[in-house]
């Protein structure tokens, strides 16, 4: 175990992976990822996104239970731990995120793949995706989704202000769009760690 | 022998009966339980309510204090909502600190206050900077046979629309707060908030207003907040299975029936009541 530790320790700053700058057809900010750099849990990931409490702890736990093959293990408790390093705004996708990539980490079987992103609503209706901790402040609302990679299904959602019928479908179509990179990040960031070892 | 199917296979007992669309006490897909209202029974609170959604009972009793407004808003009042799931409720509660269930729903009731401005903060100060009201929403579970948040909204909306607060005037030379118990007046109330809760069944059937039973077989919830204006406070899916655009569109559809149906009953209840 100790030989291989020091593999892993070694490996560790490469097996980091940035995404490309937020380009016109991407409107989600730069994001990275490090895996494996704890060395005692099963599994650990690190998600950086652009630079309470129970309830959102009920809501991360809700949806990992939505998609975990728990039944594979019985008598099992997989406990999450979230650290958060910095908060730059969009949070709780931020530690979707993380939970998920922490979980493929670990190797659990997994019916699907999630991801967490944030809309945010400003005074005169524009969507804005990712939005940084001064734009969510000053936006008339922000919704939170966390959507499957089978079929981009809502899996969980919580909302802060007031939005009409017609912006959610918007949110919800957008944050499907968005999805799509997230989803493909976590793929080539995979691919990326599991070349190396 | 239907109830030791029940007690041996509850999911599939469940299952026959969504196939014939409908459910064990005989309710549609898509209808609520019947929903009664009581107001004003409390008289040691300033405001109370006592709402039951089938046999879910939910009581909430507003009292009103003085207290110093923020620091960061001085020209804002509080609004503190607490709900109390205790083990007369339910057997799944035990005494002592708030459990999780109940920290969450008070969580709820908050982000929908926060959210609806159902009152504006700015009306509940008395001085700024020196003085306010504070509003203490007690709501206590007394049976919980499921969809506690639709019933939790519910008391707090007409309990609010039940508090009269009295007229306050500072005193300028000895700089106490004089309270004229006989001049009342009620809150100005902006929206009506009304929450309609699903429960998911089998990814994909949803259920209006779940029972308890139903809450544990389901595989997901979702409630949505409505104001009379179609406009969402609150889209609360705590995980649970996917749902696609489609089904979420139908159940905003029923939410605005839903809040057509409430808003009838409250001006009912407030019509009938004898003005003091």
């Amino acid at each position: 175990m100790e030989g291989t530790m020091q593999t892993e320790t070694t490996i560790r700053a490469e097996s980091g992976i940035e995404s490309g700058p937020r380009g016109p057809s991407c409107s989600l900010r730069h994001f990275a990822c490090e895996q494996n750099l704890l060395s005692r849990p099963d599994g650990s990931a690190s998600f950086l996104q652009g630079v309470a409490e129970k309830s959102r702890e009920r809501l991360i736990r809700n949806t990992c239970e939505a998609v975990v093959l728990g039944a594979l293990h019985p008598r099992t408790s997989i406990t999450v731990v979230l650290q958060v390093v910095s908060d730059a705004g969009s949070l709780l996708a931020c530690c979707l995120n993380a939970a998920c990539m922490a979980l493929v980490d670990a190797g659990v079987p997994m019916r699907a793949l999630f991801c967490g992103v944030t809309c945010a609503l400003d005074s005169d209706g524009t969507l804005l995706l990712d939005p940084t901790a001064k734009q969510e402040k000053e936006a008339r609302a922000v919704l939170t989704f966390a959507l499957d990679s089978v079929e981009r299904k809502l899996l969980m959602s919580t909302t802060k202000g007031l939005y009409s019928d017609a912006e959610l479908q918007q949110c919800l179509a957008a944050a499907q769009a968005a999805s799509q990179h997230v989803f493909r990040f976590y793929r080539e960031s995979l691919q990326r760690r599991y070349s190396k070892s | 022998m239907a109830a030791g199917f029940k007690t041996v296979e509850p999911l599939e007992y469940y299952r026959r009966f969504l196939k014939e669309n409908c459910r064990p006490d005989g309710r549609e897909l898509g209808e609520f339980r019947a929903t009664t209202v009581n107001i004003g029974s409390i008289g040691t609170a300033d405001g109370s309510s006592l709402v039951k959604l089938g046999n879910t009972t939910v009581i909430c009793g507003i009292k009103a204090e003085f207290g110093a407004p923020p620091t960061d808003a001085p020209d804002k009042g509080y609004i503190v909502p607490n709900v109390d799931l205790s083990p007369l409720c339910s057997w799944r509660f035990r005494s002592g600190p708030p459990g999780e269930e109940a920290q969450v729903a008070s969580q709820f009731i908050a982000d929908v206050i926060e959210n609806s401005q159902v009152i504006q903060k700015e009306d509940l100060c008395i001085s700024p900077g020196k003085l306010a009201w504070v509003l203490y929403c007690d709501l206590i579970c007394l049976n919980h046979d499921g969809n506690i948040l639709d019933a939790c909204t519910f008391a707090l909306l007409a309990a609010l629309k039940n508090v009269q607060l009295p007229e306050v005037t500072i005193n300028e030379e000895t700089a106490l707060a004089e309270v004229n118990l006989k001049k009342k007046s009620y809150l100005n109330i902006r929206t009506h908030p009304v929450a309609t809760s699903f429960a998911v069944f089998d990814d994909t059937l949803l259920i209006v207003d779940p029972t308890e039973e139903e809450e544990n077989l389901a595989t997901g919830t979702l409630t949505v907040v409505m104001d009379e204006e179609g406009k969402l406070c609150c889209l609360h899916k705590p995980g649970g299975s996917g749902l696609t655009g489609a089904k979420l569109q139908d159940c905003m559809s029923r939410a605005v029936t839903r809040h057509k149906e409430v808003k009838k009953l409250m001006d009912e209840v407030f019509k009938s009541m004898k003005p003091k």
